[in-house]
């Protein structure tokens, strides 16, 4: 048993939720490095240097990289032999108030969707999905999620029997009809089986996975290889303004589902792909634990 | 310092003449210094609602260019947090009766309404995008930011901002040409 003290959770979540506005992946990074290369048009080419530009900047001067902070999204690991001193909730909530306001990001949570749409003027609440793991340490992933990208996301029940192609073309298609408001060029998460709602929250998770890194089943990693190469052909370009870069990665996760599905969730993440990872090992023997 | 980004870059200055309307193609780099507007759904359903109550506006809209954004707050010692365009189709149903008044640009991101599209050939007026996401980059050139109207709607209310060098692209051009168009087949396969 370990005893983590909500103080030390607010904090953690604080410094995340900051790092993640300032500081942008070095997969992100290289991969729009890697894309001003090969990028045909002029204009796109001008727009990734932009993009380039903008992350050194807001890293040099801890600015935010965007404007849309987004709405606070956490993924949370915790670890069943953890002791949580105070209160869980309001201890992640505090951080991502005070990280809002303390480091000068736009607050952009409302209250009633449809009446009142009122400021909550801290960003909160937080959106906080818990997975309760063996181990004795608090494993964080934060992703503030900007609004643009986040409305070109879909969900499809789909047959089995439209299949793996199936799959590609809802994919290719959902990065179509969006165009340029996600701010290409994007991440892409999909996660295939499940529920719907299951669906969804881990193709949000799928966005987050390294650059590079292809699912390990070789024939989901050819659905991500063909999707990208599919997508990349429409055209759309850096902010949509034409060109051969529109995605910079596909991951596609999945999970067991029911005999008669096959739920199929497509998550858009702009280029300014805002996470952060951090682990909480709790009191004294922190610096222990570490290695 | 924009020239190097990009082959051409046409200086402009606010507020906006027909002349230099005219004459700004789909496609070309600009950058703008002057005075620009900033306005988001909130403050554009307020401005027409006085204009359908047929009282006058809060801020002078003719010859101006407006601006979708809703900026990050401004650290200490800076004029502007982070600025980046919001989507423009939000406000696609007010801009018509904006650019029958005599506005002359518009900057944000997405695409446009064809009714926006017809009544900025009508009104000969220009539609640019900034780069949705280079938000710290462009709150650079935003020297200065007043609110004039609307104060109680936050990040939302309306502010002037002076601007220098503010970097954007033709992206829709008073004669209907549309980057959001013709661009994309050129690279599809
Ligand atoms: S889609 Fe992303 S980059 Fe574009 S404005 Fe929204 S948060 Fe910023």
């Amino acid at each position: 048993m370990r005893e983590i003290n909500s103080e030390q959770i607010k904090e953690k979540v604080k410094e995340l939720f900051l790092k993640a506005n300032y500081y942008i992946g070095e997969d992100v990074l290289n991969s729009i490095r890697k894309a001003l290369n090969v990028e045909k048009s002029e204009t796109g080419r001008y727009v990734l240097r932009m993009i380039l530009k903008n992350y050194e900047l807001s890293a040099n001067e801890k600015l935010a990289i965007c404007q849309d902070t987004g709405l606070a999204v956490l993924f949370i690991k915790l670890g069943q032999e953890v002791h949580i001193k105070g209160n869980w909730k309001e201890a992640i909530n505090e951080g991502v108030k005070e990280a809002y306001i303390d480091g000068y990001l736009r607050k952009s949570a409302v209250t009633d969707p449809v009446f009142d749409r009122k400021n909550t003027k801290t960003n909160c609440p937080a959106i906080i999905y818990t997975d309760i793991v063996p181990g004795d340490r608090i494993e964080l992933l934060v992703n503030p999620k900007g609004f643009g990208s986040e409305n070109m996301s879909a969900l499809a029940m789909m047959k089995p029997a439209d299949g793996a192609e199936g799959i590609v073309d809802f994919i290719v298609e959902t990065v179509r009809k969006a165009g340029p408001n996600p701010c290409p060029p994007t991440i892409i998460g999909v996660c295939v089986g499940g529920t719907a709602d299951q669906a969804c929250v881990l193709a949000k998770k799928a966005a987050m996975r390294k650059i590079g890194e292809h699912n390990p089943d070789p024939r989901y990693a050819k659905m991500e290889k063909d999707a990208l190469e599919r997508i990349n052909k429409l055209g759309i370009g850096p902010a949509g303004l034409g060109g051969s870069t529109t995605s910079l990665w596909v991951s596609i996760d999945y999970v067991p589902t029911h005999i008669a599905g096959m739920p199929v969730a497509v998550n858009i993440c702009c280029h300014a792909d805002r996470h952060a990872h951090g682990v909480l090992y709790g009191n004294k023997k922190d610096k222990y634990s570490i290695n | 310092m924009h020239t190097a980004y990009y082959m051409e870059i046409k200086k402009i200055n606010t507020p906006l003449t027909d002349e230099v309307v005219r004459n700004l193609k789909a496609g070309d780099g600009v950058s703008i210094t002057g005075y620009i507007y900033t306005g988001r759904d909130a403050a554009h359903r307020r401005l027409i609602a006085l204009l359908e109550e047929g009282k006058e506006l809060p801020i002078e809209i003719k010859n101006q260019i407006i601006y979708y954004v809703g900026p990050a707050p401004a650290k200490p010692g800076y004029n502007c947090g982070s600025a980046g365009p919001t989507t423009s189709h939000r406000m696609d149903t007010y801009t018509p009766s904006l650019l029958d008044l005599g506005l002359k640009g518009m900057i944000g991101k997405g695409l446009r309404s064809k009714e926006v599209i017809e009544s900025m050939i009508k009104n000969n007026a220009v539609y640019f995008a900034a780069i949705g996401g280079a938000a710290a980059l462009i709150a650079k050139s935003i020297k200065d930011s007043q609110v004039v109207a609307y104060e109680e709607l936050g990040p939302e209310a309306i502010h002037r901002y002076y601007v220098e060098y503010f970097p954007a692209i033709v992206c829709i051009d008073a004669r209907g040409n549309n980057l959001y168009e013709s661009e994309p087949p050129k690279y599809a396969k």
